[in-house]
């Protein structure tokens, strides 16, 4: 056993760590934010020739050999910063599904060139009556002709406004919520049918309501088996909740730093109110609640890639409910013993607290992930 | 000792239900039960409304012209409001500065400021905190000096409330350099149009704009404008913050949001289902649900107390925390039941009247700019580490 990291991921670290020292500044992403597209190309490509794109993939599939720790290094660092690229759903989520189920033909097509930086993805699994369930899907794929062709509604879905491709989750066979019977597709961005809202959410990223409306797509899209998209999908989301919860430890990190910074200097009845000692230990509380986030965040990338599916599953639920827990706690906290300025635009802390709790509902809660994590461990 | 109501008591109701059906407009009313913000007409069209019958000062007594309600009908008349939809009434001027006034004011006094609050044309704000004095409220450092037969006021009051609505703030000022407070502070009345005064918003984190730093560079105040004594105005804070916490539990919205919060899990969908279906769900629904009749009970006993000539005590402070406590745990649960559709952000459907549609169902738009504008809750009015303090030490003598 050692968890210490490599040279090279040391390396790694310090790189993403500069990167958000020079790039994200509290006033810059405000800027980043604010922009039309809402997060930077230049930094896009930044990532491309660090080969942040390309860390976590096989040499075979073009990139550079790492895992999970690789993408969890840099997804602390990104919660430090609170950055604002979609590294998550064209990187882990996109490039982790045709990674896993895509044929040779749509690696060469589409993860080389995301791996360059010339494309980008959006998972569109999501739908108004899902509520975390990944099988609860009603978008219809139907055969037309040697293709298929989509109509439904998708929800939520994270980075459409830019994504060049919409990997879509539809249902070509079985009922209502059966995981059986569920089929991903790959469909460029801007094919006929597909109409789009677009929005920011809560922690200024971009999403859209897509409608599929008889959308048109070849045999040559579908990415993996018909019908049998169900464990790729499951398998790429658990990747993406264990990277969602790095992200989240470098927010944690981030507001419990202000946070100490601010109960050091504010003032209060003659004395810095960390002098106080209901605030020191709620200090310490947070500080401990980061820690544990980030073991079970650590034990969980560790666990990603383990051929038992049960085990990758319990270890990705079991990440996700301590992160909803201790991404509370140190939000809620922070917000407390800021006062009133925790709760104003001004100061980093509200956007801390607010990517926190976003996180906390993507993939689903910390309620919805004790359960899944409780019926895997009673199964057992 | 009954918890049932009396004929009387019934009738009472239902007269306060009619008067909020016919009042309140239908607009203002689906902003309440949505979560989005009201306007400036919102509140005041209603208090007028209120005014008018001579129900906004329902607190006070019938010589200040107050319709000197027992304990249920005040209790009747904030419930039945909250389940109509009614927006709160704003405090700063019925519950604050009003009993101030005919508390510690002249004949004068009372006789010029109470019509305009009982009918609200004339709207408060408070100026209490200050960038160095929050929870140390009495490290204030605002100064009011005394020149012939006004007091030049310098200073900076900070989390203001509606002073970019406020006709009127009251001050809390230091009359007397570094002295005690009990001895350096005064209560004094300031006209917002007074040259001098200037209000600059404060944006929250849900994108809102209540509160506000409000300035005060060379304001020239006339005497007759002081509350009470010079120095003495330590006296009158302290009033209006025991009188403040009292309302502040907010238990009719409480119990109005657990009502609300069932009606959104009913119909949040949940794997074929509802969310209402969840037992784990609905068991945190009936949890919080508990804590605000614990709440309420607690409430009804303070009042109880004060309607047989007793005064709130420190033990207020306990209500104050709890209260701030649930509030924040429904609008936790409201965003929880909303879940993905919590995270899209449509500022319009907060602020205006548009012809926007929500994304994803009604109720998902204020679900989660209120989760994170409900952690003010347990920082105003007396921050729960500070409600703690008086307890144990006013209380419990620790």
């Amino acid at each position: 056993m050692d968890l210490s990291l490599s040279d090279e991921q040391k390396q790694l670290q310090e790189a993403a760590e500069r990167f958000v020292r020079d790039k994200y500044t509290f006033e810059n992403r405000r800027k980043i934010a604010a922009s039309e597209r809402g997060w930077l190309p230049e930094n896009w490509a930044q990532f491309a020739e660090l080969g942040w794109l390309g860390m976590a993939f096989s040499e075979e599939d073009g990139g550079y050999g790492g895992g999970p720790i690789e993408t969890m290094i840099v997804m602390e660092q990104f919660g430090k910063g609170l950055v604002l690229e979609p590294f998550l759903p064209t990187v882990v989520l996109g490039g982790g599904m045709i990674a896993s189920a895509g044929s040779k033909a749509q690696k060469e097509a589409l993860l080389a060139p995301m791996i360059e930086g010339k494309k980008q993805f959006a998972f569109a699994w999501l739908e108004r009556q899902s509520r975390y369930n990944l099988a609860d899907v009603s978008l219809k794929a139907t055969k037309e002709g040697a293709g298929w062709s989509l109509s439904g509604h998708k929800g939520v879905v994270y980075n459409a406004p830019s994504a060049d491709h919409i990997i879509v989750l539809a249902r070509t066979a079985g009922s209502a919520r059966e995981p059986k019977g569920l089929t991903l597709f790959i469909v460029d961005a801007k094919a006929k049918g597909i109409s789009r809202r677009d929005y920011p959410t809560q922690d200024a990223l971009r999403a859209s309501e897509l409608t599929f409306d008889k959308v048109s797509v070849g045999a040559d899209a579908v990415l993996g088996k018909v019908d049998d998209a169900f464990p790729v999908v499951e398998g790429a989301v658990d990747r993406a909740i264990v990277a969602l919860c790095a992200e989240a430890t470098g927010c944690m990190d981030a507001i419990n730093a202000a946070t100490l910074e601010y109960i050091k200097t504010r003032k209060q009845f003659g004395v810095p109110i960390g002098k106080f000692q209901v605030l020191q230990h709620r200090m310490v509380d947070c500080f401990t609640n980061a820690q544990e986030a980030r073991s079970m965040t650590l034990m969980a990338s560790l666990k990603i890639d383990d051929k038992d599916p049960t085990v990758r599953a319990k270890a990705a639920s079991g990440a996700k409910v301590q992160i909803g827990k201790s991404g509370k706690f140190c939000g809620q906290s922070a917000v407390q013993m800021h006062g009133g300025m925790g709760v104003t635009d001004e100061l980093s802390v509200s956007h801390y607290f607010k990517r926190l709790t976003m996180i906390d509902l993507m993939f689903g809660n910390q309620q919805h992930h004790l359960t899944r994590y409780s019926n895997l461990a009673m199964a057992a | 000792m009954d918890l049932a109501l009396k004929p009387e008591h019934k009738a009472f109701a239902d007269e306060v239900r009619a008067f909020a059906r016919e009042n309140l407009s239908p607009a203002t009313r689906e902003k309440t039960f949505s979560g989005k913000h009201y306007d400036r007409d919102d509140h005041m069209v209603w208090q007028q409304a209120l005014g008018k019958k001579g129900w906004l000062a329902y607190t006070w007594p019938k010589k200040y012209g107050g319709p000197g309600w027992d304990v249920t009908q005040r209790f009747l008349f904030e419930n039945v409001l909250a389940e109509e939809g009614a927006p709160r009434i704003l405090p700063f001027g019925p519950k604050m500065v009003g009993p101030v006034i005919y508390t510690f004011g002249t004949d004068a006094q009372k006789e010029r400021f109470l019509p305009g609050i009982r009918s609200s044309e004339v709207s408060w704000c408070q100026g209490y905190s200050e960038p160095g004095a929050g929870s140390d409220l009495a490290n204030l450092r605002t100064r009011a000096v005394r020149e012939g037969d006004h007091y030049i006021v310098n200073g900076q009051k900070t989390w203001t409330s509606f002073a970019h609505w406020g006709d009127w703030i009251f001050c809390l000022v230091r009359t007397k350099p570094d002295a005690k407070p009990q001895e350096s502070i005064s209560f004094l009345l300031i006209d917002m149009k007074t040259p001098g005064v200037t209000v600059r918003p404060i944006i929250m984190t849900d994108g809102a704009h209540h509160v506000n730093d409000v300035f005060l560079d060379n304001v020239k105040v006339p005497v007759e404008n002081l509350i009470g004594k010079e120095n003495e105005g330590w006296t009158c804070a302290k009033f209006l913050l025991a009188n403040e916490r009292l309302g502040i539990a907010e238990v009719p919205s409480s119990k109005r949001g657990v009502s609300v919060l069932r009606q959104i899990a009913r119909a949040e969908p949940l794997n074929g289902g509802t969310l209402a279906d969840d037992p784990a769900f609905t068991a945190q629904i009936a949890d919080v649900d508990l804590q605000v009749q614990a709440l309420e009970m607690s409430e009804l006993r303070v009042l109880s107390t004060m309607a047989q000539g007793g005064a709130p005590g420190p033990e207020v402070s306990t209500l104050k925390v709890r209260g701030s406590e649930i509030q924040q745990r429904i609008a936790e649960l409201t965003m929880e039941a909303v879940g993905e559709y919590a995270q899209p952000y449509q500022p319009g459907m907060l602020f205006q009247d548009t012809n926007e549609t929500p994304i994803g169902p009604d109720h998902a738009p204020p679900a989660a700019p209120r989760y994170f504008n409900m952690r003010k809750t347990s920082i105003y009015g007396g921050s729960t580490e500070i409600q703690k303090n008086i307890v144990s030490k006013m209380v419990l003598g620790l």
